[in-house]
């Protein structure tokens, strides 16, 4: 029987974690995902997991040791946030270069400076580009249910990459909230048990990882890579559908709420969505046609799928918990964007920058954001720039 | 009883603000309740104002967003009146619960005329009479349970007794003292308005 409790964010990967018993976890401590480490630490020391615990000097050594693992033949996760990921950066894309199936949790934090510890995607919109695949939650379960999937996406023959499970740092990492929680078994099951077909500890086997490759190979590599991602594609979707037989609960590359016959619509990731969707019922009631596109999968980024389903709306406000200083916005503004350009969409967008280093955004913000789609629809105002939200005068 | 309570919580690094809040959310978990408990982080330094937030519900909850308008609010340390707006957005048929060892004369003029109820709870003499020590938080979440109503003082009581059973398997002489703490700030806190 599924158990109904109540926990954290950080507290559900952990125990995600606990029921995966990976086989190594190298980690250095960074808020606001330091639990993380923390609580496997403990459950290690009491017996409940044999993960073999790394503590090392620096993320870029977490990173390293996962990678060295992994290439093993181990199955590795790690965690960390901001500026800890931001120190892993050479070494992310030796991971997804090299195709160990490495997964992160990512508990998302702001990029320094101004210096501060709050929810912001800045670390791994960042990494947008390392050849990471990256899934994102709305909440405690979502992550839970998330990590639980990545695994199977990561280690599956046709993908080999590298998975980061991400949340929104203190938002959801340090918020109890009810979560239902899957039983041990068959969520081994699930998992299931990582058999590697090349890996160095192999004996009759001999293999490179990560050699040098001059221009006549280089290419071909990276072309490889991209193949993957994209038949990462399907793989999420058929552990998605396989998670739901499990469980009952559905995911897929984002989900749509009232979305279908919604004349304007946000897209947005991560916790705010929830804060969104009180919005979308109140908009109703009032008879507006508010509807919601939630980002689950950003890496690889479902363009198609987006445009197919954003295509029918009058006003798209698209949300970046992120500044990419491009000066025209954040990097979701951009793909979607492009996403809707590609389905010959004619619907009118505008890019939000929201909730840096953690400000808030309130269920009134949110309205707010949907009353000026619909001015923006009936040309009642100019095509605006990208414009900050709640940003104080 | 309310579909949605919403309590914010006002206290010092240190003093256990944010524990009550969790510990709230855990309680209100066990009666069957949806809930969210979390904090919301400024420096982390022990005496730094904090505030942490409660959402308790008979339907999920989805929004991620801090408190603006809580029903009640509670204040940990009575010298934060001085410098923290604790009323702010409190609902006048809210309340607002203080720990303070003063009297309702010198409490009032501090809370920025709010109009609604005020509890006062002398945290300190409930602890050092059951404790021996100084956990404010420990009262203070027994008096918030007792004047939001979010669930019935015995069946608290007795979920605290549960889970304190659990939490101190090994000190079983701490478990009585904190279960006459919560029993005690019960009957101390006091109505001043």
């Amino acid at each position: 029987m599924p158990t109904k409790t109540r926990m954290s964010g950080n507290e559900a990967v952990a125990h995600a974690i606990k029921q995966i018993n990976p086989d190594v976890m190298p980690a250095f401590p960074i808020t606001p995902s330091t639990e993380i480490p923390q609580f496997v630490a403990s459950m290690i020391a009491n017996g409940e997991i044999d993960t073999e615990f790394i503590p090392v000097e620096s993320e870029h050594s977490a990173m390293s040791a996962a990678i060295g693992a992994s290439a093993a033949g181990a199955r590795a996760v790690t965690a960390t946030s901001s500026c800890g990921m931001a120190l892993m950066w050479e070494v992310l894309y030796v991971a997804a270069s090299s195709r160990l199936p490495i997964v992160m949790a990512l508990v998302n934090r702001g990029l320094t400076g101004p210096l501060n510890i709050n929810a912001e995607h800045s670390d791994s919109m960042g990494a947008r580009d390392s050849g990471w695949i990256q899934i994102y939650a709305e909440n405690n379960q979502e992550v839970y249910d998330n990590f639980l999937q990545a695994h199977r996406i990561a280690e599956h023959k046709d993908v080999h990459l590298p998975v980061m499970i991400c949340q929104d740092g203190f938002i959801t990492s340090h918020a109890v909230e009810n979560i239902t929680l899957w039983d041990d078994e068959p969520v081994r099951k699930f998992v299931g048990e990582y058999r590697p077909e090349h890996y160095l500890l192999k004996e009759d086997e001999s293999m490179a990882v990560g050699p040098y490759a001059l221009s006549p190979y280089c290419m071909e590599a990276k072309k490889a890579q991209a193949e993957a991602m994209k038949r990462a594609r399907k793989v999420i979707l058929d552990v998605a559908s396989e998670f739901e037989k499990l469980t009952g609960r559905r995911y897929g590359f984002f989900e749509e709420y009232r979305l279908e016959d919604a004349e304007y619509a946000v897209v947005a990731i991560g916790s705010v969505c929830g804060t969104a969707k009180d919005a979308v019922d109140a908009l109703r009631e009032k008879g507006v046609k508010a509807g919601l596109l939630k980002i689950r999968v950003f890496r690889p980024f479902p363009a198609e799928e987006i445009g197919a389903a954003l295509k029918h709306c009058r006003g798209i406000a698209i949300m970046d918990r992120a500044e990419s200083y491009s000066a025209q916005g954040g990097p979701l503004g951009a793909e979607v964007t492009a996403a809707l350009y590609r389905a010959q969409a004619v619907s009118k967008t505008v890019n939000i920058v929201y909730g840096l280093s953690g400000r808030d955004v309130r269920v009134e913000d949110m309205e707010n954001v949907y009353e000026s789609l619909e001015k923006l629809a009936n040309g009642e105002t100019e095509f605006p720039e990208y414009f900050y939200l709640g940003l104080r005068e | 009883m309310r579909h949605l309570t919403e309590i914010r919580w006002h206290g010092r690094g240190g003093q256990g603000a944010k524990t009550a809040a969790l510990l709230l959310a855990d309680v209100a978990f066990k009666v069957g309740k949806q809930v969210q408990g979390f904090p919301e982080y400024g420096p982390e330094r022990m005496g730094a104002p904090i505030t942490a937030y409660d959402r308790i519900s008979d339907s999920p909850i989805r929004v991620h967003s801090n408190i603006y308008n809580p029903d009640f609010v509670a204040v940990v340390d009575d010298t934060l009146l001085h410098t923290v707006d604790v009323t702010a957005g409190l609902k006048e048929d809210g309340a607002i619960l203080i720990n303070t060892v003063k009297t309702p004369e010198e409490i009032l003029p501090l809370l920025n005329g709010y109009g609604g109820r005020v509890y006062l709870l002398d945290a300190r003499k409930v602890c050092m009479a059951t404790l021996g020590q100084y956990f404010p938080n420990t009262p203070m979440l027994a008096a918030m349970v007792k004047i939001s109503q979010v669930m019935e003082t015995d069946v608290f009581l007795k979920e605290m007794e549960t889970s304190l059973q659990h939490k101190f398997e090994r000190k079983p002489e701490v478990l009585e003292g904190n279960l006459k703490a919560l029993r005690l700030a019960l009957e101390e806190v006091k109505e001043c308005r």
